[in-house]
Order: structure tokens, then C-alpha cells, then sequence
């Protein structure tokens, strides 16, 4: 554990080191994740401007699950990076340098490609569910904080879950362009009131790719919204199959993998 | 020299090919992808006829041809440009006796034909079985749309080439890509048709390229532009073709110049 703790700090450093190498990126790339939220947020407000409930839940209730589900995605897409995954490890062969060294493997790939900019799009998220909470006059329970520690861990889980068992299908078929930037767009849907879909894409959207979880779900909990209360509490479930789901996966896939590059 | 640009269409086309099995799985996804924004785009609606000068049959048929089109005109040139300036190999591309930009469009153009055969066609096809999309019968309505479509492409290249290509002067040009991205498939009116945006927004975006990308062809095709307005939206779109050249060239020379390989 402490090994672990130890590997953070030093690729942490080594991080920073090469951060301030390029340092113009740093402000770039926090500026595009921001605008990327940015652009989500001008499609809740579009689709406002044309209606007065979607599917039976208001502006401030949608803009409320939007910046819960900017908390656990920024806490993913800090440590869990896996886009250039294919391209990096399997076809120039880093794995094979990955492999041979004692920490775990995916532990490894995790730490080299942590992404701490992007953890400030969890704290504009913060911020926009204290406004929206505010507005909708939201009371601060005892069990506020900590459900939402568990909560946003638990959909972090989904998350790092999924992704770990799509990349590890790289180790199978060693395609040049993934399907994760198609998954992409998906995960943006579970933010809304998933019963506006019909059945299949609710089923697709709770069990099968469940984007539900890391949004609209485990959100309701604080919006006092009873019909959802059940799946709310389900998440931390869902996060443990998933996660070992994607363990499971991605040690399957370790073990055909074959050295490619030089 | 045609032929090596023409080779760069084939064997681009062939690779893709070989690598088929990931689009497999696209078609679900793009097909997940329009039955989502179709059931969000239903209880908007709600009991209403029309939105931005949509009715709720347009928008089916917009959301689907979109992001139909999207699977078309799609490609990861940004990518490929700046992976290929990073490690180094650019400057063995560049002393080569073909021009690298047009080489790359080319590639892009293979993958392009590609998507379009064995996604783009498909995936419309399950689309159209799913939800009620409605497709125009007019023979002039899909020639004007094909062409137009080739032009999305050129568009949607140029802007990825240019995105690829400053990463000459910011190095590590991983935001600037995403950033492109996501400005893309929502001012191109992917996710929201242009019409719907406030109206000062709507104004800003009309004197963007993006428009040209989704929306403008888009809307022809769903039936919302008719007759003359067809040829407007073809000139805006060779408009931003020429107009994007410019800074392509620029970018292109100024590259040239300061080309510092980093590693390789």
C-alpha cells in the first residue's frame, strides 16, 4: 500500500515535470474541458427555452444532475485516462515495458496518464449544484456530503468499469480507431430523465452501458425524487460489478496479449 | 502524380477495411445515439407541432440524416497530424514528392468512402426502420444532398487539418483537439439545429463555418430549404471551402519553417 502510495507521489512529480514543459497546454486544456461542459450546459438551456419540463423534471432539477455528473466525471477522466491506450501501448508495444515491472499493470497506465486539469470541472460542478440546490431551496441533511463522497465513488466506478472493458478489447482486435470516442457521446444521455426513452434505451442505459448510474440516479437521491430513491441507493452496487467487470476484462486481455512493437 | 493521390484513397479505403470490426459496433452506437436525441427531442416537443421551424417529423428525420452524415464526413486527420509531428515522422513526409496536406485529405477522403459504404448507408437503413424518419423523393434533393455532403467533408477536413497543424506551435495540442471537437458537433447543429439557438447565437454561428458541416445541408435535406435556397446553401458551403484554403496554405508554410522534430 504504501509502495502504491509512494508510485503516486513520484509520477505525480514526474507529471508536473513534464507540464511545465509545455505549460501553454496546461490553461488550453483547462479551458476546453470547461467549454466542453460549457456546451452541454447551453443544450440544457436551449432545450429550456423551448419547453417548461423535460419529461416532468425542471430546469433547475436538469442543471442540478448536470453538475453532479461533472463531479464523478472529472474525478474519472483525472486518473482513469485510457484514449490513446491502443495506439500507445499495444501498437508501438509500451506494454511490453508496462509488463515487466512489478506494480500491476493497469495501476501502471493509470498513474502514467493522471490528468489533474481536469479536476476543476468537478469543482464548477460543485458550484453548480449549490446554486441550483439553492434555488431549488435543497435542505443540507447530515448524510448530504457523505452520500455524495459515496455516490461520485461509486460512479467513478462505473465509469473506470466500462472503459477498462472496452479498451480491453484492444488486446483482441488491434484497431487504429476505438470505439470509446463513439461511447463518448452516450454517456452524455444518462444525465437526462432516463423515462423520456423508451424501454430499450432505458434497460441499455441502466444495465447494459449504465450511464443512468453516473448521472441522473444516483442525482435524484438529493432531489428528493422518490421514484428514483431504489436506483440511488443501487449505485454503489452497480460500481462494484462494473468495476469488476472491467478487471476481469482487462486481466482476460492481458493475458493474450502478444508484444507487437519494437 | 494522380495516381499516388488516387493510391492514397485505396489503400487508406483497404486499411479501414481490415480493421472492420469497430464499425460493427459504430452502426449500434450511431443508431443509439439518434434513438436517444430522438425520444429527447419527443418530450420537448411534448404535445407541440413545431420547434424553430421544425415540426417533430423534420426533427426525426434531421437527427437521423445528421448524424448519419457525421459518420460520413468524420475522421481523426487532427489526430493523425499532430501523432505524425510529434514523433517525427513529418519530416520524412515532407521531403517526399507529394504534398502532405493534400496527401492527408486523400487518406481522409478513403476513410470517408468507407464510412460511407458500410456505416452511413446501413446504419440509415436501421434508422429508418426504428423511427419515423422521412426521406425526401425528389432526385434533385438527394443529388444537391450527396454534393453537399462531399463539401461537409471538405470542410470538416480542413478545419481537422488546421487543428492537426497548430500543433507545430503548441506542441502538445491535445486540447486545442478536443476543443474542436466538442465546438464542432455543436455549432456545426449536430445536437441542437442552429434555428433553436437564441437569437443572437444563431447570428453568430450563421458567419461560422460550422453551419456548413451539419446544419445548412441538413436542413435541404429535411425539407426546410427548397428551390433557390438550395443553390444559397451550396455557395455558402464552396464560400468556406475556398475561404479555409488560406489558412490552411499560411499554416502550411509557417510549418515548414519551423519544423523542430521533438523526438523519433
Amino acid at each position: 500500500m504504501l509502495y502504491y502510495l509512494g508510485l503516486i507521489m513520484e509520477y505525480f512529480k514526474n507529471y508536473m515535470k513534464t507540464r511545465l514543459t509545455y505549460r501553454a497546454d496546461f490553461w488550453v486544456e483547462v479551458i476546453s474541458d470547461l467549454l466542453f461542459q460549457a456546451t452541454n450546459f447551453i443544450f440544457i438551456l436551449v432545450v429550456f427555452m423551448h419547453t417548461d419540463s423535460l419529461g416532468g423534471w425542471s430546469q433547475n432539477e436538469v442543471i442540478f444532475v448536470y453538475g453532479f455528473f461533472m463531479v464523478p466525471y472529472a474525478v474519472f477522466s483525472c486518473f482513469v485516462n485510457m484514449w490513446n491506450f491502443s495506439e500507445r501501448y499495444i501498437v508501438k508495444g509500451e506494454m511490453d515495458r508496462v509488463l515487466t515491472r512489478p506494480a500491476h499493470h493497469l495501476f501502471q497506465i493509470f498513474l502514467e496518464n493522471i490528468d489533474p486539469p481536469a479536476l476543476i470541472g468537478g469543482l464548477v460542478g460543485i458550484i453548480i449544484m449549490a446554486i441550483s440546490g439553492g434555488q431549488l431551496g435543497l435542505p443540507l441533511e447530515w448524510w448530504t456530503i457523505p452520500a455524495l463522497i459515496i455516490l461520485t465513488l461509486s460512479a467513478v466506478a462505473i465509469y473506470t468499469g466500462i472503459y477498462t472493458a472496452l479498451t480491453s478489447l484492444s488486446f483482441y482486435s488491434d484497431a487504429p480507431t476505438g470505439i470509446l470516442p463513439l461511447m463518448f457521446n452516450i454517456q452524455n444521455y444518462g444525465r437526462y430523465p432516463v423515462t423520456i426513452y423508451n424501454r430499450t434505451i432505458q434497460i441499455l442505459l441502466t444495465w447494459v452501458i449504465p450511464f443512468a448510474f453516473v448521472g441522473i440516479y444516483p442525482a435524484a437521491l438529493f432531489l428528493q425524487r422518490e421514484e428514483m430513491t431504489g436506483m440511488a441507493l443501487l449505485t454503489p452496487v452497480m460500481g462494484a460489478v462494473f468495476l469488476a467487470i472491467g478487471l476481469l476484462a482487462w486481466n482476460m486481455g492481458v493475458k493474450r496479449y502478444k508484444g507487437a512493437g519494437s | 502524380m494522380l495516381d499516388a493521390y488516387l493510391d492514397f484513397i485505396r489503400i487508406r479505403f483497404l486499411t479501414m477495411l481490415a480493421y472492420r470490426i469497430n464499425y460493427y459496433t459504430g452502426i449500434l452506437i450511431y443508431t443509439l445515439n439518434i434513438g436517444v436525441n430522438y425520444f429527447t427531442w419527443k418530450a420537448i416537443y411534448g404535445d407541440g407541432d413545431s420547434l424553430g421551424g421544425f415540426t417533430a417529423v423534420q426533427m426525426t428525420t434531421y437527427v437521423a440524416v445528421s448524424w448519419m452524415a457525421r459518420a460520413f464526413y468524420f475522421n481523426n486527420l487532427d489526430r493523425e497530424i499532430s501523432s505524425d509531428i510529434r514523433d517525427g515522422s513529418i519530416a520524412i513526409q515532407f521531403i517526399r514528392p507529394y504534398n502532405y496536406v493534400f496527401a492527408k485529405m486523400m487518406q481522409g477522403l478513403g476513410e470517408g468512402m468507407f464510412r460511407f459504404l458500410l456505416f452511413m448507408i446501413p446504419g440509415m437503413a436501421i434508422a429508418m426502420l426504428l423511427f419515423p424518419v422521412q426521406l425526401p423523393t425528389a432526385p434533385s434533393a438527394w443529388a444537391g444532398f450527396l454534393v453537399m455532403l462531399i463539401f461537409s467533408f471538405l470542410i470538416n477536413s480542413q478545419i481537422n487539418v488546421i487543428t492537426g497543424l497548430s500543433a507545430f506551435f503548441i506542441e502538445n495540442n491535445e486540447g486545442v483537439m478536443r476543443m474542436k471537437r466538442v465546438l464542432v458537433d455543436l455549432f456545426s447543429g449536430l445536437i441542437v439545429p442552429i434555428s433553436l439557438f437564441p437569437g443572437w447565437l444563431s447570428k453568430v454561428l450563421e458567419v461560422l463555418p460550422f453551419q456548413a458541416i451539419t446544419y445548412l445541408p441538413g436542413s435541404v435535406f429535411t425539407g426546410r430549404v427548397q428551390g433557390v435556397g438550395i443553390w444559397n446553401v451550396l455557395g455558402i458551403q464552396v464560400f468556406w471551402f475556398a475561404a479555409l484554403i488560406i489558412p490552411m496554405i499560411l499554416l502550411y508554410r509557417a510549418a515548414r519553417q519551423r519544423l523542430f522534430v521533438q523526438g523519433g
